[in-house]
């Protein structure tokens, strides 16, 4: 079960893994080495753990916090967060974060944000390195060439004792995109494409290496997106090797490398990508040159159809457990088979989430939103990822063109992602969501979510119902 | 951690796949502080209604299945967000094992280390439990960890497996971070290499 001996060529993933084995148990469980920890909000109960214990942070100066799950949109005052027990989640953070020397960007800090979009926007996220964080979207980071995955309370408290984590070995994934994405087809569209493919437990027990033209052609901020949603492809990590974008993008952040540190890392982080001819327990083709934008029809993200198709019949499904889970799915979203996605009016708009809340996602969305008016019935927010995007987005003007169309123009958070800060949505409106998850009451209960790329987030809220954003753009 | 070693009791059929973390513990509960009385969110929109009346078609409301304390499900229970919640509020309800084809990994790992046993058996093992359930509801299943063996109300036995390192853990009640805190020397020599090499 060891690969201590392996040789020949090696992956991406088998270089970060080896190099951070600091032990390896005869029953396959290894002690991994973690670079970088990331913790937010959610997470001050696992110091409550560590102080039963008598311990402290092992290594504080590698730990990065910062409030974004359960901070309000619409204020930056901590004191003006109504509910005492989300309140003090935020609070709890700042706290702890302060009592063990803890790099904390607080509510009023100008770099706060959803963890995920900070961490590559600091430069703390960066080739090589192990990171986690105590959520399952972690998987965004390895979009720089990093091992970075989502883990439990328990890890947490593990983590930050240690700076270690026990990990068994995953199998490796390659996902090749060949071809190049179409005019108005993004980053999104891939990977609920890639999932539409391969199941919502299509990559269990895998890490999967993103490769091929039409992923090193992405942005790095596309990259982030493709990675992000790894895990509802059942991967726990996902990665994209380093490259010219990758180093572009780091370099001058906050706390990329400087000078000779950065010389001896870009010397590192060149060796990382998978050699020539190294094997992958799996491997998956998708044609990207099909693709067209998507739109999330069911509960699931693994149900997402183009924007030219119609919702599923489940008569047509053979298998009769999926035609239940159809069913299901179909009732709970108020939807019936055979509509055409174009003929469905919605009610809100996210945008948004650690999946689309970056300045290239704002860009894409005020694009379509510019000279147009969001739909009389329809209620649409713009929440940035963090506060650096924010700013950006507001020396571009994108606030005036989003608030011009009608858009709420708000404060960085995780918001109607996951509700978790009382942002959600009311029993049975229809909400197109940026963000990364469609699950029954993920953005409040009886809430129905589809997911889809700013763009056509943009396009919706416009339009009044599901458009095609290739339209729009074409000025049709 | 109590050491486990023996599982004897009734099951619940959770018989949709994808079962969710949102599903098993909504976000909007997810600040609940944790002081053993999570169970009251288990499931919660699933058992109870909008005006937080119990939904009488769902499984948990149900006799025998209310006092289940395994659960029978279908593939990839678990899936989606890291939330350890999920396996709080389902220990705290009283479920100590949940069978099933396949899980979402972070819930697995979640599980095993809060004594809640994550256990594959292959999809046909747990379709033919999903019926005796629905045939004959009320029977046991018994679960020997050490053996790694379970027995269904039928009789029959079937061989499951935990990661050695975590079973070993179970049965002992020994408790991770300690361990690893004992090991501390050699992450320490680690670290003074891998400085040197990155730095």
């Amino acid at each position: 079960m060891s690969t201590e001996s392996q040789v020949g060529p090696r992956t991406m993933f088998d270089k970060i893994w080896s190099e951070h084995r600091i032990i390896e148990r005869d029953d396959g469980q290894t002690l991994l080495y973690v670079d970088r920890h990331l913790i937010h909000d959610g997470y001050a109960p696992a110091f409550d753990s560590l102080e039963e214990r008598g311990l402290k942070p092992r290594a504080p100066e590698h730990i990065f916090g910062t409030p974004d799950h359960y901070v309000p949109t619409d204020t930056r005052e901590l004191a003006e967060i109504p509910d005492p027990e989300r309140r003090f989640m935020v609070e709890s953070l700042m706290h702890r974060a302060a009592a063990a020397d803890i790099t904390v960007f607080g509510l009023q800090d100008r770099r706060q944000g959803i963890v995920h979009v900070i961490g590559p926007e600091q430069g703390i996220s960066q080739p090589g390195l192990i990171l986690v964080c105590g959520d399952s979207h972690t998987s965004t980071h390895g979009a720089l060439g990093a091992l970075a995955f989502g883990i439990g309370m328990t890890e947490v408290t593990h983590v930050l004792a240690t700076r270690t984590l026990w990990q068994r070995r995953p199998r490796v994934m390659r996902v090749l995109a060949d071809g190049a994405l179409a005019v108005g087809v993004t980053a999104k569209d891939l990977i609920l494409t890639i999932i539409a493919t391969i199941g919502t437990a299509g990559a269990t027990g895998h890490v999967i290496e993103y490769a091929g033209p039409a992923v090193t052609a992405l942005t790095m901020e596309g990259r982030l997106t493709l990675c992000n949603m790894s895990i509802e492809a059942g991967a726990r990590a996902g990665m994209v090797a380093p490259d010219e974008v990758t180093f572009a993008y780091l370099a001058g952040r906050p706390y990329a490398p400087t000078g000779r540190d950065w010389d001896q890392a870009l010397a590192r982080w060149r060796a990382l990508p998978s050699d020539p001819g190294a094997r992958f327990d799996r491997e998956v083709v998708i044609d990207a040159s099909r693709i067209a934008p998507m739109v999330t029809w069911g509960t699931s993200p693994q149900d997402a159809i183009p924007i030219d198709g119609q919702v599923p019949d489940p008569d047509a499904e053979p298998d009769i457990e999926r035609r239940q889970g159809m069913v299901r799915a179909l009732a709970y979203m108020g939807l019936a088979p055979g509509m055409a996605l174009t003929d469905i009016a919605v009610d809100r708009v996210f945008i948004g989430s650690c999946t689309n809340g970056r300045i290239e996602d704002l860009r894409a969305a005020a694009a379509i939103a510019a000279g147009r008016k969001v739909g009389p019935e329809v209620e649409a927010w713009v929440v940035p990822g963090s506060r650096p995007v924010k700013e950006q987005a507001e020396a571009e003007g994108l606030d005036r063109i989003f608030k011009a169309a009608g858009f709420q123009w708000r404060e960085a958070g995780c918001s109607m992602c996951l509700g978790t800060n009382g942002e959600v949505g009311r029993p049975g409106q229809r909400c197109v969501s940026t963000s990364n998850r469609n699950f029954v009451g993920r953005q409040g209960q009886g809430v129905r979510t589809h997911l889809v790329g700013p763009a056509m987030a943009a396009a919706a809220a416009v339009t009044g119902r599901f458009a095609d954003v290739r339209r729009l753009v074409a000025g049709a | 951690m109590e050491p486990i070693t023996r599982i004897v009791a009734g099951a619940a059929p959770i018989d949709r796949p994808n079962v969710d973390t949102d599903q098993v513990i909504p976000a909007r509960f997810l600040h609940k502080p944790r002081d053993g009385t999570l169970g009251r969110y288990l499931f919660h929109d699933l058992r109870f209604g909008p005006d937080g009346v119990p939904n009488p078609d769902f499984v948990l409301n149900r006799p025998p299945f209310d006092g289940a304390r395994i659960l029978v499900a279908e593939q990839n229970f678990g899936c989606g967000s890291s939330r350890e919640n999920a396996v709080w509020a389902l220990h705290d309800y009283g479920i100590q094992a949940v069978l099933a084809p396949s899980f979402g990994d972070i819930f697995r790992s979640n599980s095993l280390k809060n004594g809640l046993l994550p256990i594959m058996l292959p999809p046909e093992v747990i379709h033919g439990l999903l019926a005796q359930l629905a045939e004959t509801p009320g029977g046991t299943i018994a679960i020997d960890l050490e053996a790694e063996l379970v027995t269904l109300q039928d009789g029959t036995s079937h061989r499951f497996e935990i990661d050695p390192f975590m079973r070993d853990c179970l049965l002992n009640g020994i408790d991770e971070l300690d361990y690893t805190l004992s090991q501390m020397e050699q992450v320490e020599s680690f670290e003074h290499r891998y400085g040197r090499r990155n730095a």
